[in-house]
């Protein structure tokens, strides 16, 4: 489909131009301009924060939904000529649903991580708790959104096998067990990555 | 090339449905309970406890098999129907190049049956419903293809296939079939490169099929034309190029002169060989024509294997159709009282 000119164009069009800016920089003797640590300082530890707030629940939820609405149109479709798997597979719907709990849970015990700061002594320690809340909203906001595809497309599967033979459920929910646990050790690594960060005047 | 989760919103539900549909096609333990009817009526009988439920309650009886021919298809041009209704592109694509096969053959019955001298009225109830198209009527004024084409095909979306066989001889019965078989050939290398482009598990599954499709074709337009007086090169402008025979195997087709050339061409092919073993026109024998289908069968239900594909779509149509074509031949033998062949049904699940 168009798909494929369209990427090809925009991959080339990016390549070229940061080649430009490189090359501009650099021949011009102001290469020191490009500054990734300046950068990083920059931004104010309430945005890394607050970004890794956002992405953590915002990407959950796209990962949830991905998987519901999969899941879902398997079950509406294979439950016409099958009512008895409507219930059962509601099982695969809670898996993903799951997933969306994780993210907001993360999300608030991130948010409770953030309160007014103004004295410059604690500055470091602010930038130390802005970047970590920021890795662990990042965490558990993508392996949340993988989690939630990869239930979604084996929850599908599962509906519809269901549909043609009702001993198969059970096997192919083995499956969907391990598809959600890679989305609780997303869960766990970020509550390992966010504790102790805390962005106050009392650090 | 999209990702299979991307597939489930638009045709996620219709997949289901299909799944659905295929769950219901005849076991071959109810195959065993129709072969052992003795009347139409026994048969309507035993259709009742399957999928099929009271489709025939409304008849009158004595019931004859075309009205069980006409009802077995009304069914599944009906669930056809109602998926094409709720696709959109690119299944609704799909499913349209699936018709243009059907509207193919109506076209060609309908000039063949004005050739002798049949009414339009008469000729219209018997065309394949799927394959309907507007001005089917007015295909009769014309006496020449090119008229053909200027006059009606040009709005259909055959128009494409009709370049090859536009000439200025009258339609006759040797010409009507060349351009049947140009225009087949034309529709179905269009929809292999529509599958291929689609890619994924959709170009993976139909591709072979079409293939399949393709070679068959090829090896049943030289049998056929075997004692036919055909030019070699005509013959060889017939052959579909998308199969597994293309080169090689066309070429030596084409130069064909007998039986047992075609079945030496099959030999050097490992999927076609056995297909042309053991076939002989004996009773108790398998024909060739059986064997195909024997094979397209397998080729179908291997199609269901793969999700997120719109084989299944193609296979369930394919499927159904095998399936009335078995208990037609189940009922023709149980109404004629000739039962010696009764068991020439191609078992399909």
């Amino acid at each position: 489909m168009g798909y494929g000119n369209l990427s090809i164009g925009a991959v080339s069009i990016t390549t070229s131009l940061s080649i430009y800016f490189g090359l501009t920089y650099m021949l011009t003797n102001y290469g020191f301009r490009f500054d990734i640590g300046w950068y990083l300082t920059s931004l104010t530890p309430y945005m890394w924060a607050c970004i890794g707030i956002s992405l953590a629940i915002s990407l959950s939820v796209v990962g949830a939904a991905t998987g519901i609405y999969s899941t879902g149109v398997s079950i509406v479709g294979g439950g016409v000529k099958a009512p008895r798997i409507r219930t059962k597979n509601l099982v695969s719907i809670i898996f993903c649903e799951a997933v969306a709990i994780y993210g907001i849970i993360m999300a608030i015990v991130l948010s409770n991580n953030i309160e007014n700061s103004v004295l410059d002594s604690v500055i470091s320690k602010n930038y130390t708790a802005g970047f970590k809340l920021f890795g662990a909203g990042l965490t558990v906001g993508l392996s949340n959104l993988f989690c939630g595809i990869a239930i979604g497309a084996v929850g599908s599967g599962a509906a519809l096998a269901d549909a043609q033979n009702s001993s198969l459920f059970v096997k192919i929910l083995i499956v969907e067990i391990f598809a959600s646990a890679i989305g609780l050790f997303g869960l766990i690594v970020s509550i390992l990555q966010s504790s102790g960060a805390r962005i106050s005047d009392k650090n | 090339m999209f990702l299979d989760v991307l597939f489930n919103i638009d045709n996620g539900y219709l997949e289901g449905l299909v799944r659905g549909f295929k769950s219901g096609i005849l076991k071959n333990q109810d195959y065993i309970n129709l072969v052992q009817c003795e009347t139409l009526e026994d048969l309507k009988l035993h259709l009742q406890t399957t999928d099929y439920g009271n489709f025939l309650a409304n008849e009158p009886s004595p019931l004859t098999v075309s009205v069980i021919d006409d009802k077995i298809r009304e069914k599944y041009v009906l669930e056809f129907q109602h998926l094409r209704n709720h696709a959109v592109k690119p299944l609704s694509k799909f499913l349209d190049y699936i018709t243009y096969s059907y509207m193919i053959d109506n076209i060609v019955l309908l000039i063949t049956g004005h050739l002798h001298q049949r009414s339009v009225q008469e000729l219209l109830p018997k065309c394949h419903p799927l394959g309907m198209f507007e001005q089917m009527g007015a295909i009769t004024v014309a006496d020449t293809s090119a008229s053909l084409y200027n006059a009606i095909l040009i709005d259909t979306p055959l128009a494409p296939y009709f370049i090859d066989c536009i000439s200025e001889h009258d339609l006759d019965e040797l010409n009507i079939e060349i351009m049947r078989n140009t225009l087949y050939k034309a529709y179905i290398e269009d929809f292999y490169n529509f599958c291929k482009e689609l890619g994924g598990p959709t170009g993976e599954v139909m591709c072979e099929l079409l293939a399949f499709e393709a070679d068959r074709r090829a090896f049943m337009i030289t049998i056929n034309s075997l004692g036919v007086d055909l030019p070699k090169d005509e013959r060889s402008k017939l052959y579909p190029r998308c199969g597994k025979l293309y080169p090689d195997g066309l070429n030596q087709l084409s130069k064909a002169e007998e039986y047992d050339q075609v079945k030496m061409i099959a030999e050097s092919y490992a999927d076609y060989r056995p297909l042309f073993e053991n076939v002989g026109t004996n009773p108790g024998d398998k024909t060739i024509e059986d064997k195909f289908f024997e094979q397209e069968v397998k080729m179908n239900l291997n199609a269901f294997m793969r999700q997120f594909g719109f084989g299944v779509f193609y296979s369930f149509l394919k499927l159904k159709e095998q399936e009335n074509r078995n208990i037609i031949w189940i009922a023709e033998c149980v109404a004629q009282k000739h039962r010696t062949r009764i068991d020439n049904y191609i078992p399909i699940m």
